[in-house]
Formats: structure tokens, sequence, C-alpha cells
């Protein structure tokens, strides 16, 4: 227990924490946005591929690491407005459209990595977005480290969290967004259109979760390479439902998962990991998830329409 | 933009549609061999004879379309009953599992005894996996597409834990992989010579049975009924729950047999890399032959084709053999664009 209690006390843990839920964060507040407007995006997983190739991408042939994001959430947004196309005005299911999407996007920045770089075996690494310790609070001990002394993203993803549940729940945008994810129908009437709401958030959402691909190879990895995003975008979906559709509430959520994720990395070098296959370890993300999914879903708070396609002048 | 139902699509609509999303796939792929600085017609031709220029390579396309026919089958059944499982892998999984345990030397029955008690625990084990989703999408409304997703990941890790421990091969110098099946314990080639095996013909026997079940018997009515409308199904009184678990044994079942035959049929051992995504692919199959379990043998030798092509031209060609993937998905989101299509009128007002 001692080792346990040791690791809780650490600095490094709760940095960790934090670092590995800020893709999360990114991700899931795009996942949150699409579903409050009542699209379901399945094409997260290859989305955030694709945000976390573009970015390295940019990066590695010269570009900034800022434009590197810009590039990265600009082409989520692109494989956004292709869901968004053919999940809203035409109805499609967003199931199939969705999984659909992830073959699609990882196949290409899989295709456009191996155009590039032929015959590399080790990922070339880039010069990525450090620290950036904040004067005075990053001072203070335990909390300054995991709070303070992090990369410019990681900042931005916390403010995003605020950003997001201000607009959502603040602003005109944010209700009529809502209530294209409850009642299409009451928004249509109010003269406003269901389809570009729809498709702005799917877009938006979809240009997040490249964010949060882009966060892994450009604040955590500095490389890319296959599978590195390993069902952290389904992790993202299952975040969501967790978060009861809330954004601060999925922010929990996801430093939450960090929390797990960091100490199961950290069990495995203690004595308890001597006995245990790591393999174990690795498991605990997804079967936390699913407890997640089990623990919420007796609370019904699902947006009513979402996954229900929205065809004007149909009763 | 509205959508408007067309009461009676023309026949030019029906066949226009999808030819035009299969013209635009291969166009797209077409680009995308261009991209790659080769020649696209030279790349199209090599994937072509690839996948069915001489004898040899259309049995391996044949070999590659075995797994797929299961799972297409699996996520067939499952999607008609509108059960989304995306869980296909860790099912196939699971029924690569059993046909090792009982495979390597535990038993020892004759071929005739042995091979069906290894599909049969195959089955199970892939049933139960499913089972596991279903019932809690039924019981607690939990979504099944993201508990099957995350069983994926968790099914490969047991998988590489079990690979890494008991069932490590000992003269596998190392390697996670287990040890092989005995000889009873190898699906027969349908040919001899050839490097076709039963699994093939299993597949072939099962899209067949699915048809059956599908169009000819009250379960393949209520599955139907309830994919089509659930409360309508629920109001006319067919045991929704029940009908949804039953599709999930069906489906689970079906993608298991596809780690059987993989292991008895082709590698005759158990490794990580024993499916390339096969339970992912399947949902491609599944949608390209509308559902429809005769369909998807056609697909899947289709998909399967293009995957077998892809790598013998990316090969001598050297474009990167993930344009398959692309052009897959491409296919995929063109045609359920396409289907649609014959059946909407798009109106601009």
């Amino acid at each position: 227990m001692g080792e346990i209690l040791e690791i809780f006390l650490s600095a490094s843990f709760w940095a960790a924490v934090i670092r590995i839920a800020s893709p999360l964060i990114f991700a899931t507040m795009g996942e949150l946005i699409c579903e409050r407007a009542g699209v379901l995006n399945l094409g997260i997983e290859g989305i955030m591929v694709v945000g976390a190739f573009a970015g390295w991408m940019t990066v590695y042939s010269g570009g900034g690491l800022w434009t590197g994001v810009m590039v990265a959430m600009f082409a989520g947004m692109l494989f956004g407005l292709l869901h968004g196309t053919l999940t809203v005005p035409f109805g499609l299911s967003q199931h199939v459209v969705g999984l659909g999407i992830t073959l699609l996007a990882t196949a290409s920045a899989y295709f456009a990595y191996r155009l590039a770089l032929p015959r590399v075996t080790t990922p070339p690494r880039i010069e990525a977005f450090q620290p950036l310790p904040i004067p005075v609070l990053s001072d203070i001990p335990l909390i300054g480290p995991a709070l303070f002394t992090q990369t410019p993203l990681t900042y931005l993803a916390f403010v995003l969290v605020g950003v997001v549940s201000f607009v959502l729940f603040r602003t005109p945008l944010g209700l009529a967004l809502r209530a294209a994810g409850e009642n299409p129908a009451a928004v249509a009437a109010q003269g406003l259109s269901v389809t570009a709401l729809r498709m702005g958030a799917v877009m938006v959402g979809s240009g997040l979760m490249a964010v949060g691909g882009a966060f892994l190879t450009m604040s955590a990895f500095n490389s890319f390479f296959f599978e590195m995003v390993n069902g952290r975008g389904w992790i993202c979906i299952a975040l969501v439902v967790f978060g009861a559709w809330m954004p601060g509430k999925a922010l929990l959520g996801a430093v939450l998962f960090g929390m797990f994720d960091a100490l199961q990395i950290r069990l495995q070098q203690t004595s308890i990991g001597a006995d245990v296959p790591y393999q174990i370890f690795l498991m605990m993300p997804f079967v936390l998830s699913i407890l997640a999914l089990v623990i919420m879903s007796r609370r019904a708070s699902v947006p009513a329409a979402l996954m229900v396609p929205f065809n004007k002048g149909e009763r | 933009m509205r959508l408007e139902v067309i009461a009676r699509p023309s026949v030019w609509r029906m066949i226009g549609f999808p030819a035009t999303a299969l013209v635009l796939t291969v166009v797209f792929g077409s680009a995308l061999a261009l991209l790659a600085g080769a020649n696209p017609f030279q790349t199209l031709g090599l994937i072509l004879r690839g996948a069915a220029g001489s004898q040899f390579a259309l049995l391996e396309t044949l070999n590659r379309a075995t797994p797929l026919i299961f799972t297409g089958l699996a996520v067939a059944v499952a999607f008609r009953a509108k059960l989304w499982n995306i869980g296909a892998e860790a099912q196939l999984y699971a029924g690569a599992l059993m046909a090792v345990l009982l495979g390597t030397g535990a038993l020892g029955w004759p071929s005739g005894l042995l091979l069906p008690a290894m599909a049969g625990a195959a089955m199970l084990a892939g049933a139960l996996v499913l089972l596991g989703p279903a019932i809690l999408k039924t019981r607690l409304g939990v979504d099944e597409v993201v508990t099957t997703l995350l069983f994926n990941f968790i099914m490969l890790l047991f998988i590489s834990m079990l690979l890494e421990g008991p069932l490590k091969d000992p003269m596998g110098m190392g390697w996670p992989q287990s040890s092989r099946l005995v000889p009873e314990a190898r699906l027969p080639r349908i040919v001899d010579g050839l490097r076709l095996h039963w699994g093939f013909g299993l597949a072939l026997i099962a899209a067949v049975l699915v048809w059956v079940i599908q169009s000819r018997t009250t379960l393949g009515y209520e599955m139907r009924a309830v994919g089509q409308n659930k409360q309508a199904a629920e109001f006319a009184g067919i045991p929704v729950g029940r009908v949804i678990l039953k599709t999930a044994l069906l489906s689970g079942g079906l993608a298991a047999l596809a780690g059987f035959s993989e292991v008895a049929g082709l590698r005759g051992n158990l490794t990580l890399d024993l499916s390339p995504g096969f339970g992912y692919t399947g949902i491609i199959v599944a949608m390209l032959a509308l559902l429809n379990p005769i369909g998807v043998v056609i697909s899947a030798i289709f998909v399967a084709g293009v995957f077998v092509g892809a790598d013998s031209m990316s090969r001598a060609a050297g474009v990167p053999t993930y344009i398959a993937n692309i052009m897959l998905a491409t296919a995929l989101l063109t045609m359920v664009l396409a289907i649609a299509l014959t059946r909407f009128r798009v109106r601009w007002d």
C-alpha cells in the first residue's frame, strides 16, 4: 500500500494525469458538440489519426507548431464536412458513415505517411511543444507541477471546456444547437436551419477531435506511428456518456480516466506489477470505460434527437 | 434541401447510382495512384492481376475472402436487427482461442469429432462474447457500439496475455504464439495440392444457412421486424429483447467461425496478427452486400480481391498498400449514398 501512496504523493504522477487527459479533453469536447446537435460522430477515431498525422507532418516539413495545430484542425473539419454532408442533409446511417469515415481517415493518414516516408522504420521526431511554466502558480507544491507546468495545448484544452460550456448554455447559438439535438422541428419552426446548425457542429467538433489527435504527436510522443491513437477516440465517446453530455462533467471524466491510466503505468513498476501481467493494466482503461457506461446508463439524459435525421417538411 | 421519397424508383435509378459509386471509387483510386507517382491504369491493372490474374492469385483471394464471409455474415445478421455489432474482431479471436484450446492435443479425438467440437466451442465462445454487450443493451440501455468496440481492445490484450503466459509455445523461440494444432485438428484442403481450405466451403454453407434463417424462419422474420420498427414489433407481440439476444448469439457465433477457420484452415496456430481487422472489414462487406447473406459472399470475394491485389501491386509499383483501405472506405461511403439516392429525390427549395 505504501507504494501506491507514494505514487499519489508524487508531483510527476499528477502532471502525467493532466497530460494523459489533455488529448481526451479536446476530442471529448468535439464529440460532445456533435452529439448535443444530434449527430453521433463515430469518425472520431480516424479523425484523431488524421489530426495526429497532419499536425506532425506540418512541423516535420518545416511549419510552425501553431500552424501544425491549425492544419490538423482544418483537416479534421474537412472530414467533418464529409461526415456532416452524408449524415445531415442526406440522413444516412450515422453508424455506417462514422465507421466509414474512421476507415477512410485512418487509411488516408497511413497512406500519406508512407508516401512521405517510404522506408522509415524508426518514426522521426519533431521539436514539439515544450512545457510552459506559469509564473508564481507553478511554484505551488504538487499542484504547480501538475496544473501549471504543462504545454500550451493543455492550457488550451482547459480553456476550451469553459468556452464550450459558455457557448452551449449562455448564448443563443448554444440554445439553438442544443435544441437541434433535442427537438429539431421546433428549431425549424423558429426559422433556423437545422441542417446548418448540425453541419456546423459536426465540422467544429471534428476539428477539435483532430486537435486532440495532434496533441499526441505534438505534445506527447513527438512522432507519428501506426496505431498510435489506439482506441482513444472510442474512449472519448464513452466519456461523453459518462459526463452526461455536460462539458464540466466530461472534463472530470477525462481527468479521472487520466488518473487511472497514469496509475496503471506506475503500478507496472511496483511489486504488484511484477506479479500481474502488464496486459491486465493495459486493459483497465477499456474496462473502466465500459463500467462507466454501465453506471451512467440509468441517467437518461441523452439528447432526444441523437441519431435521428431531420428532413424538413416530413412529419 | 430536403429529401422526397420516390414511390417507384426507375430501373435507371436503381442501376445508375450504384454504378456511379463504383466508378467514383475507381476514379478516386486512380487519383491516389497518380499522387503516389504511379501510372493509374498500370496500378489498377496490377491490382486486378494480383487478385485474379492466375490460379494462385484467385485461390489466395478466396482464402482471404473466407474470414470476411464469416465476419460479413455476422455483421449482416446483427445490423438487420439494428444490433450494432462492431465487435466481430473480438468474437473472431474468441473463436480462434477455442480452436487452439481444443486442437493442440487436449482432445485425442479423430478429425470427424474434433473439428465439429472445435467449431462448436468457437461459436459458443463468440456468442458469449457478444451476449455481454447485448444484455447490457436490452437490460440497461447501454449503447452496444461503444461496448463492442471497447471489447475488441480488451480481447486482443487478453489473447496477448495468454500467448505470453499459459498458451505460449515452448518451441516458439520466445515468440508470443501458441503451439501448433495437431494434424487431426486441421481443416483439409478442398482439392489436394491447391491452397484453398474447407473453411471456404464452410463459409458458403453458413451463408446459405443464414439466408434460410432470415427468409424462411420465424426468427428471421422477427429479426427483420425488430430492425425495421422496434415499437411496432413490440406492439405485435414480438419479444424484442429476446430476439436481440438471439441475434447476438448468432452474430457472435458466425464471427467466431472466422477465427476457427483461420486457425484450423490457414495458420495452424494462434498469433496476435491473426486478423488484420477482419472484424472491421466485415462491416464494409456487409454494407456493400446490402446485408444480404448471399450478397455477402460476392462482396467478401470482391473486398478480399482488392486487398490481395493491392498487396501484390504495392510490391510491384510501390504505391502504399493502404490504397486498398482508402478505396474500400470510399466504396462504402459512396455506396450508402447511392443506395439512398435510389430511394429519395433531392429537392432544392
